[in-house]
């Protein structure tokens, strides 16, 4: 990011605009978390206030809360500026038909989701070795 | 620096942008700089149910070293301009 002059403010890709704001980063590793935008640098590097991880598997999501986070900006992919459109702003930020469960739930969803790819990966290589054309 | 003029001059253009892990947006060139870094307003993904958490993200920053591919409209780009820099840039360098 380079720093922008007076000038510049309104065509800059500086992540200013989103300081104090609520936001959503995704990371590499696919993990979305979620708060509010204190500090940036240009290696974009943040600082994320009251953040959370937004843990969604199939139908069910779940906040975990995380606290103050620095995030290190090379496992930054993408920043986005969540909008509020109405007063209850949990519900619209998800479809309306996703459930919101428990820590332990959405956990136990994770291992269930990763052993089934777990087993599909097995799979695959035991079918792989029958050589099928 | 040729393609961080090349951006600049498709700045209001509706692009979308493809990410490393797949992801797709569509959106309005708000910005870009060096390191191609993009900035993209009044967003919306491509597969919008596989992404659920992106639903009310409506302008994003997406940082350039993730970026795939940068689809642009057709008429968007005047290819022998384009050309024409690319060939000085390659003598020049």
């Amino acid at each position: 990011m380079s720093w922008a002059g007076p000038e510049d403010i309104y065509l800059s890709t500086s992540l200013a605009s989103y300081l104090d704001r609520k936001i959503l980063v995704l990371l590499r590793d696919g993990r979305k978390l979620m708060g509010t935008l204190r500090s940036f640098d240009q290696f974009a590097n943040a600082v994320l206030e009251g953040a959370c991880e937004r843990v969604i598997v199939g139908e069910q999501y779940c906040d975990i809360p995380l606290g103050l986070y620095v995030i290190r900006g090379e496992n930054v992919v993408l920043i986005g500026e969540m909008v509020r459109l109405l007063l209850d702003t949990e519900r619209e930020e998800l479809p309306p038909h996703m459930i919101r469960v428990s820590e332990t739930e959405i956990k136990r969803a994770q291992k269930v989701e990763r052993e089934a790819g777990e087993l599909r990966g097995t799979m695959r290589k035991r079918m792989e070795f029958l050589d099928f054309d | 620096q040729l393609f961080f003029s090349y951006f600049k001059d498709l700045v209001g253009q509706e692009v979308t942008v493809e990410l490393k892990n797949d992801l797709a947006i569509r959106g309005t060139l708000h910005s870009v700089d060096q390191y191609l870094n993009i900035k993209l307003e009044n967003t919306r993904v491509v597969d919008q149910d596989k992404y659920p958490h992106m639903l009310s993200v409506r302008n994003c920053f997406i940082r350039g070293s993730v970026v795939r591919y940068v689809q642009l409209p057709p008429d968007g780009v005047d290819v022998d301009l384009l050309h024409d820099a690319a060939r000085r840039e390659a003598r020049g360098g």
